[in-house]
């Protein structure tokens, strides 16, 4: 086992897992709490990915994630005024913002499908010159991003707590009792679709610094993938309180990223990636569904057989 | 302020005007509450008692007439800014809380009404949940032991128990009740009706209450309401209200309705 996957493998897979780990944060909150499929978070995560590796390469490597995450929300309001203000349902509005976000994101990169962050100072090339010590060399990837998540775990507990956390939380749940609360759904559904975004937007600034470049096409399939990481998450940490909950859905994304690093070694070839995470979210969708099936055919099989 | 504390003129409300599903559900609704009245409302299904109810939350706008809340023009006014005034319940227990979110969250949200001015940021104080915990208590359920706990894990009767708590819990100037006992078993639904005498006395509410039971609607609160087609064809109070047997009731039906009752919900219970 030590030499079928070695420890820098290992922590590959949980950087990976943490970075878009925040994705599957971004669609807790869309998807579990205010129960909306937010199809625009490819294009987000891209956009997140272009702003902050553009602002990297004009020399502001800290100012990158404020300006990547302050795009997404914009985006994320533009979603969530189309469905609560302008009659797009949900599902709609999430692709037609998709489809417009490709090419705000060409434009964001300059009219280029790409952009080389090399050469860039980065907040990861930024710590790493803060020790020589060989440990931290190996573990400072992991720090940084373990560190964000905690922080954005636990300003999401704090936040879904707040009153305005729980109309958000309560709309996903029963909107006209929002509405009974004196609180405007469409106001709840526009905030959480913009922290939500924000989030995604975090992942892909990350992104850009951690790979050092971006691509018109980081995005795509982000939205299965993370579904896939908080679907796993979800089985990992049915219930407790909104860290612990919120900390599953990035486990499971690095449980995720694990299960994928294992299947390369099986040589799989990276272009099946997508197809996987397609499966994962099907089986984590389907399983409980056709165990409820099961059991009735079962039941079904032994009354006939009793009567036989 | 107005002696009155609702006042609906002439209110008219037409679903799917101009095609062959066009139903004039309220035609020209006049009604007046005064402070403190509890008046129940009888009616065939699809008479439109759901939809003045409705046109009183502001579910839909109306398409005619003007209604006040306690003086104050609510004709054209946001269905979740009415809502600041108005306690609502259904008759299914699962439309008034959020299943999966505990008692407390549910209960700090129904408290959202009362707190215009604090910060949205704020969490649920140590004071407020001792408040929500006080609330409960009167209920008798010991509900007030399962603040952690998801709504969706209470019986339907003590759903409908805590939501009546949420709704009255910041005194609404009016309650509506839409059968809100009809879908709970006999000895839950008489003990969620006693509760609901209690609070309204206690509070003097003014409410209104949806019912298909002829013995209800002549015992409960000081007036008694029909509707049929979209009018109210009988107002009873007083003298009048008091005289009245559940046969006259019917028989009242019959006359002013010009129509026979057969096959509908409006029947003898007990």
């Amino acid at each position: 086992m030590v030499q079928f996957f070695t420890g820098s493998q290992f922590i590959t897979s949980m950087e990976l897992g943490l970075l878009y780990g925040l994705v599957a944060l971004a669609l807790f909150i869309s998807f579990t709490l205010l129960n909306i499929a937010d199809l625009s978070t490819d294009g987000c995560f891209t956009l997140g990915c272009a702003v902050g590796a553009s602002v990297t390469v004009a020399g502001h490597p800290f100012l990158a994630f404020p300006a990547a995450m302050a795009a997404c929300a914009c985006s994320g309001f533009v979603t969530a005024l189309l469905q609560t203000r302008l009659g797009v349902q949900s599902i709609l509005a999430g692709i037609i913002v998709n489809t417009g976000l490709y090419t705000i994101n060409f434009l964001a990169m300059g009219s280029s499908a790409n952009l080389n962050v090399f050469g860039s100072d980065t907040i990861f090339s930024l710590a790493k010159n803060v020790s020589e010590n060989p440990l931290y060399r190996k573990l400072y990837t992991v720090i940084i991003l373990l560190a964000v998540v905690l922080v954005i775990c636990a300003f999401l507990h704090w936040f879904l707590n707040t009153t305005l956390g729980l109309s958000i939380r309560a709309t996903g749940d029963n909107a006209s009792m929002v509405r009974a609360s004196s609180v405007n759904p469409a106001f709840t559904i526009t905030v959480g679709l913009c922290v939500s975004s924000t989030l995604t937007g975090l992942s892909g600034a990350l992104l850009a610094q951690y790979q050092k470049s971006c691509d018109i096409n980081f995005g795509t399939g982000q939205v299965t993938i993370a579904l896939a990481s908080l679907m796993i998450g979800m089985t990992l940490v049915r219930k407790g309180p909104i860290f612990v909950r919120a900390f599953g859905a990035v486990l499971g994304s690095c449980l995720y990223r694990l299960i994928v690093a294992i299947a390369m070694k099986f040589n799989m070839p990276a272009e099946f990636l997508k197809l996987a995470s397609a499966i994962i979210v099907t089986a984590a969708i389907c399983i409980p569904y056709m165990r409820g099936q099961i059991s009735f055919y079962r039941r079904r099989i032994r009354k006939d057989r009793s009567r036989a | 302020m107005s002696e009155h504390m609702l006042e609906m003129v002439h209110v008219t409300k037409t679903f799917n005007p101009g095609t062959v599903n066009e139903k004039t559900a309220l035609n020209g609704v006049s009604l007046v509450l005064e402070k403190g009245d509890f008046a129940t409302i009888v009616g065939s299904n699809g008479a439109g008692k759901s939809t003045l109810f409705n046109a009183i939350t502001g579910a839909f706008y109306t398409d005619d007439g003007t209604i006040l809340l306690d003086g104050e023009d609510i004709t054209f006014k946001k269905e979740h800014l009415r809502s600041r005034d108005i306690g609502h319940l259904f008759q299914d227990p699962l439309m008034g809380t959020a299943p999966h979110m505990s008692i407390e969250e549910n209960m700090s949200l129904a408290y959202l009404k009362a707190s215009r001015h604090k910060s949205m940021f704020s969490s649920i104080t140590r004071r407020e949940k001792e408040f929500f915990r006080e609330q409960l208590s009167q209920l008798g359920m010991g509900l007030e032991d399962r603040m952690k706990n998801p709504v969706g894990l209470l019986s339907g009767g003590q759903r409908q128990a805590l939501t009546l708590v949420m709704a009255t819990m910041v005194t609404p100037k009016i309650l509506l009740l839409d059968e809100h006992t009809a879908a709970l078993d006999p000895a839950t639904a008489d003990i969620v009706l006693d509760l609901t005498k209690k609070i309204v006395r206690e509070n003097s509410l003014t409410c209104l209450m949806i019912t298909h039971n002829m013995h209800q609607a002549l015992e409960i609160g000081n007036r008694t309401l029909m509707m049929d087609n979209g009018h109210i064809i009988l107002d009873k109070s007083g003298e009048e209200r008091a005289s009245m047997t559940v046969e006259d009731l019917l028989e009242q039906f019959r006359i002013q309705a010009g129509m026979e009752l057969d096959n509908d919900r409006i029947l003898l219970s007990e």
